[in-house]
């Protein structure tokens, strides 16, 4: 979702960077992401990392699997570069984070020395990448056109989620288990608050807003949301489709819709997708998927929903407007992240 | 009764004066009570100078779960301590508890001590304004006729271990059962346990068969393993061997093709180093890093001990006894076992819930509760004593 808004994104992060260019004359920023300079090349392609298989599959925009490619070990979180030409991956097992071309698949660069990555989000300056380490409860920032360590922030265990208001001034970084949102300040370069959440906090989105920070709390079945203006916890969203117990709804990803009103939700262990009104936060419809649904990605007209099935390694895709599966395509072993490469 | 009984401890906490509650203000101590005299961590040699049985202490995994609560902490502006005490031989373990009570103001004690000395703790065991945690006996007794008020247990018991083999069977159609009972008294207790959970999940014992540790031919009837698994129809071998010397050769020595499952082959435990689901691989290798070792199932026990006291204090952001077991006890309680479902502990004994997970030497076949056992409130509850069969009253 918050790859797909880049025109606007892009413009703010020009001006964004600009502040940069302007606040640190001595340090060398380089900003690629000038509006119009854009040299994404809409290859249609989609990338799904297998955390098992330690694959890539690439599927064309008719969602055929064009080819399956072997990377480092054990991928999980994947990004697009700022201009989408290339794509990171990172993989826990190698402490590596690699840079590949989006047209080509070709590597590009290591990125070495990342302790056990797990999801990272890009500044919207395009060149700070802020990388949760999963095994070393720390948040590390790494410059992506050099690969230098610049920062590391202390975490509780099992830092997962992070995610970037669209000003780039606060990341928050979610700690599965010691069950806390740390709030980053990037220009003050400190950790101002932990926010205490229900269990095993994975996931966030924004509202469009920015007005609420919701996080998937996957042992609690639930997801909370954060006012940004307070910092503090101001609602929750339950699910519990059908059938199904409290305890075998295990909620990962989530996106909201560019508009705001719509929420998808992966259920994990309840192997459905929950589609949530935002405004009302209440749950529209639950769709069935896979076993053990977690990363999530829409297409940029947000008319189609992939769903990342990890125990039964395929992906579900679901047609937003009826709700109903599409199909389901097997891809590699336990599939985690998906990319869209469509505009 | 409850408010009353909360208001006494409440009362009491504010009695104790302010010295201990300054002291207590911004550290929260466990202690960890172990015996420098223990047989139980004495090394085991078998025949041969091999070790079949490398105990190690919990402490390790108590240490992991401290040190995971540091930015808990820094939230709770609190710091979790974790402080080891070896009582010597001669020495009174009540003695210890109480001067620690006193002087570190620790009211949550791990106990890796042996069975007699929760006898002698007995009076300690049922204070409500101490936690101890047994991380290291399987007792149903413990749980059962000489349980505590003060005492909980995160290792599970023999019961719930032996009812989730039994799930297990039920789900393969593996309902005849040909059981193995060792000479000690704990292997009595094992196969007793799994007579229990055959009944309750209707599987059929066909028959128990008694083996001695021997190769005296006169006793071959017993020490023999093809003569021990003859003469009966049966789809599985239930071994009940604590001390492992006559177990390890019951696999493929069996008379007709059939698994052995209890104290070899499929084994049943809280933990197990290669279980990768639900976050374990980042418990284990956590874990690792401090031990060098893997992780074990009473090391998870310790672990699960601090974890859980830890996640109650930043919930009910209190350091409270009496707040803290109430809420540990509670349905409300929802902790991370590492699990895939949320732990806590049932109120009518302080066993913790938690899934059983049934693994082999390098991987983790199956967890119970499995699929289809249901519960009418919680299906963790398929596993051991419910409150309807439990013979504790606190």
């Amino acid at each position: 979702m918050r790859l797909s808004s880049v025109t606007a994104k892009s413009k703010r992060n020009f001006l964004a960077c600009k502040r940069q260019l302007l606040a640190n004359a001595l340090l060398t920023v380089t900003c690629l992401t000038a509006p119009g300079l854009t040299l994404a090349k809409d290859t249609g392609l989609i990338f799904i990392s297998n955390e098992k298989s330690s694959t890539i599959t690439v599927l064309d925009r008719n969602d055929n699997v064009i080819r399956e490619f072997d990377t480092c070990a054990r991928p999980r979180g994947v990004h697009f570069s700022h201009d989408r030409t290339q794509f990171f991956v990172g993989c826990a097992d190698d402490s590596l984070i690699v840079v590949y071309d989006v047209e080509t698949q070709k590597l590009v660069k290591r990125i070495r020395g990342v302790e056990e990555p797990e999801t990272f989000d890009l500044h919207p300056n395009g060149r700070h990448l802020y990388v949760s380490n999963e095994e070393d409860a720390g948040a590390t920032v790494f410059d992506v056109e050099t690969g230098e360590l610049l920062a590391t922030y202390d975490t509780g265990e099992e830092p997962e989620g992070v995610l970037f208001t669209s000003d780039g001034s606060l990341v928050f970084v979610a700690s599965e288990a010691a069950n806390l949102v740390h709030v980053i300040d990037t220009v003050q370069g400190k950790i101002i608050k932990d926010i205490l959440v229900d269990t095993r906090p994975r996931r966030f989105a924004l509202t469009p807003d920015e007005k609420e920070l919701w996080v998937s709390a996957e042992l609690a079945g639930i997801v909370d949301i954060i006012s940004l203006d307070t910092l503090e916890l101001i609602g929750d969203i339950p699910f519990l489709p059908t059938g199904f117990r409290k305890e075998q709804v295990t909620p990962v990803d989530l996106l909201i819709t560019k508009d705001g009103s719509r929420a998808y939700v992966a259920l994990g262990r309840a192997n459905h997708v929950a589609v949530a009104d935002v405004k009302t936060r209440k749950v529209l419809q639950y769709i069935l998927t896979g076993k053990r649904p977690w990363g999530l990605a829409l297409t940029h007209d947000e008319k189609k929903l992939y769903v990342a099935n990890g125990l039964s390694d395929d992906i579900t895709i679901i047609d937003t407007e009826s709700l109903k599966v599409i199909k389901s395509i097997p891809v590699g072993q336990v599939p985690y992240g998906i990319l869209i490469d469509d505009h | 009764m409850i408010t009353s009984r909360l208001a006494a401890s409440i009362l009491s906490f504010v009695l104790l004066g302010l010295s201990e509650d300054a002291l207590a203000q911004d550290t929260f101590s466990f202690v960890y009570l172990q015996r420098s005299d223990d047989p139980f961590y004495a090394p085991h040699r078998a025949y041969t100078g091999l070790t079949l049985r490398n105990r190690h202490r919990p402490l390790d995994g108590a240490k992991t779960a401290q040190r995971e609560g540091r930015i808990l902490g820094r939230l709770m502006k609190l710091r979790f301590e974790l402080v080891e005490h070896w009582i010597e031989p001669g020495e009174n373990p009540i003695a210890a508890v109480e001067s620690l009570h006193q002087s570190v103001g620790a009211a949550v004690f791990l106990l890796d001590l042996p069975l007699a000395d929760f006898e002698t703790l007995k009076p300690l065991l049922s204070r409500r304004d101490l936690i101890f945690f047994n991380i290291r006996h399987r007792n149903d007794r413990l749980r059962g006729i000489d349980c505590a008020a003060g005492l909980f247990h995160t290792l599970p018991s023999n019961a719930m271990v032996a009812d989730a083999l039994a799930q297990f069977l039920f789900k393969k159609d593996w309902r005849k059962v040909l059981l193995l009972v060792g000479e000690e008294d704990a292997d009595r207790i094992l196969g007793d346990a799994f007579r229990q959970s055959a009944q309750k999940f209707r599987l059929k014992v066909v028959d128990q068969r008694d083996f001695v540790l021997s190769n005296d031919p006169r006793q071959r009837d017993q020490n023999n393993i093809a003569l021990l698994t003859s003469g009966k129809e049966y789809d599985v071998v239930f071994l009940a061997d604590s001390v492992g010397e006559f177990g390890r050769y019951v696999p493929y020595n069996v008379r007709k093709p059939r698994p052995v499952i209890g104290s070899e082959g499929l084994i049943a435990d809280a933990w197990h180093w290669t279980w990768e689901r639900h976050g374990a691989p980042q418990l284990n290798q956590r874990f690792d890093r401090i031990a060098k070792r893997k992780m074990q199932d009473t090391d998870y026990a310790g672990w699960a001990a601090v974890r859980s006291v830890t996640e109650a204090v930043v919930r009910t952001k209190s350091t409270d006894i009496s707040t803290l077991r109430a809420y540990m006890t509670s349905d409300e309680f929802n902790f991370d076992a590492y699990k895939g479902v949320p732990a806590n502990f049932r109120p009518w004994d302080h066993q913790m819930r938690q899934p059983i997970l049934l693994h082999t030497g390098n991987a983790v076949i199956e967890r119970a509760p499995i699929e289809g056992f249901l519960h009418e409130k919680n299906n963790l509850d398929t596993l051991g004593p419910d409150w309807r069969e439990s013979d504790c009253s606190m």
